[in-house]
């Protein structure tokens, strides 16, 4: 116990206002998560536009919390909407179910479900926090063609699922990037 | 006085509404409801990396009795809920609930006979947060979503029956669009802090998907001859 030790205190805290600020600017400056981080669902599309979705349900099954619905449907010649048999007519996250656990992205055998770095979801009704196909799927990249079309890149699905990271250099999507680029990517 | 027939209609109360909302909002004091692990992530944001104190919320409120907004962290068991209730009932008006986590807004996984499924069954929740649990910034986020709404609330009944005729609903906006700094100097230096924020995450660059590098680099020509082996092979 020394006579100077109440101005000791004083020292420390007179010290931290030349010490780096550790606040983050959340609002103003939006925090970015790791590449990993489990964000918002994305359905991602083939290099053409088509969805890569094919309505399997493996993703509703894997959801531990019943938090995905999916409905398949049949692809036409007149009307596809993915290479194959089936697609994803409706598909439904519900986010106040969802634990972000990853587990639909590890079970989706086209990789056609991944995660974004989007995190602002916050809303005041239960109902638009279900997210619909229309708030997931992918945007259009350049190359791009909105669905339903026939399939541009190939005679069936095995040369979409054989030849994708090809077809996609194709169709001109640059080095860098992928088909799973999400909205955020492709605003920057 | 006469100075309010001269006025346009609505036009003082209107104002008056605004400052009292501004208040409102500005000091809003939360009361806590740690359940479970969403509580960690609610005691991180008082925390000075977060440092809820920025929007008037220093005063994390052990008492209902001074505390405006209820923020429910954590899964609502049913034996919880009469407490919960308890709690919201002595909280003093004008009051908000926020519910945290997908385990307060719906039961989360949670889908058992123990646990309330959703916390609005209980008291009428506000902000609904997605998230298992959700970050601190998205925290952040709700609460700015809700202050939002509170600058919107009616000061009195004839204005909500106003606002009910016109049908008006706060439009939510993700917080980093709202707050994104204005002048070029400040977004500069936003993006320079965003740079830094990728390097620690090793999140530079786009986001690669493995397998466009790991294939061979080749045009066309391999990828035909592939489809021809493809196609001998079925």
């Amino acid at each position: 116990m020394g006579v100077f030790d109440p101005l000791k205190g004083f020292g420390v805290t007179f010290s931290t206002m030349f010490k780096k600020v550790v606040t983050e600017e959340y609002p103003e400056v939006k925090k970015i998560p790791a590449p990993r981080f489990h964000g918002k669902h994305q359905l991602n599309r083939h290099p053409d536009g088509l969805e890569k979705c094919v309505g399997c349900e493996l993703c509703a099954w894997a959801c531990p919390a019943d938090a995905i619905f999916v409905e398949g449907g049949t692809n036409t010649e007149e009307e596809r909407y993915s290479p194959g048999e089936r697609f994803g007519l409706d598909y439904q996250i519900n986010y106040l179910r969802c634990i972000g656990c990853g587990l639909c992205i590890e079970a989706c055998p086209t990789r056609s479900l991944t995660m974004t770095n989007e995190y602002e979801t916050a809303d005041d009704n239960r109902q638009n926090l279900i997210y619909t196909k229309e708030d997931l799927l992918a945007p259009l990249l350049p190359g791009m063609e909105q669905p339903p079309h026939p399939m541009r890149l190939g005679d069936d699905e095995q040369d979409y699922y054989v030849h994708g990271p090809d077809l996609a250099r194709g169709a001109g999507i640059p080095e860098d990037e992928t088909v799973e680029t999400g909205h955020e990517e492709a605003g920057r | 006085m006469g100075l309010e027939e001269s006025l346009p209609n609505g036009i003082l109360l209107a104002n008056v509404e605004k400052l009292v909302n501004w208040t409102r909002k500005t000091s809003m004091w939360p009361a806590t409801f740690g359940l479970a692990c969403c509580a960690i992530e609610m005691m991180t944001i008082g925390g000075s990396r977060y440092d809820v104190a920025r929007f008037g919320m220093e005063r994390f409120s052990a008492t209902p009795r001074q505390a405006d907004l209820m923020i429910v962290a954590g899964r609502v068991t049913n034996k919880m809920a009469p407490v919960l209730r308890q709690i919201y009932d002595q909280m003093p008006e004008p009051r908000w609930v926020l519910a945290m986590g997908v385990c307060a807004s719906t039961g989360g996984m949670f889908n058992n006979y123990a646990v309330v499924q959703g916390v609005d069954h209980v008291v009428p929740v506000d902000m609904y947060l997605p998230g298992c649990p959700p970050r601190p910034e998205m925290l952040l986020d709700a609460i700015l979503k809700l202050h939002a709404k509170v600058m919107d609330e009616p000061i009195n009944a004839k204005r909500a029956q106003l606002q009910v005729e016109r049908g008006d609903r706060t439009e939510l906006e993700a917080s980093s669009q709202k707050y994104a700094p204005k002048s070029a100097a400040k977004r500069r230096m936003a993006e320079r802090q965003q740079n830094t924020q990728r390097r620690e995450m090793g999140a530079e660059g786009a986001l690669g998907a493995p397998g466009i590098e790991s294939l061979p680099p080749g045009g066309q020509s391999t990828s035909t001859e592939n489809r021809n082996e493809l196609g001998a092979g079925r």
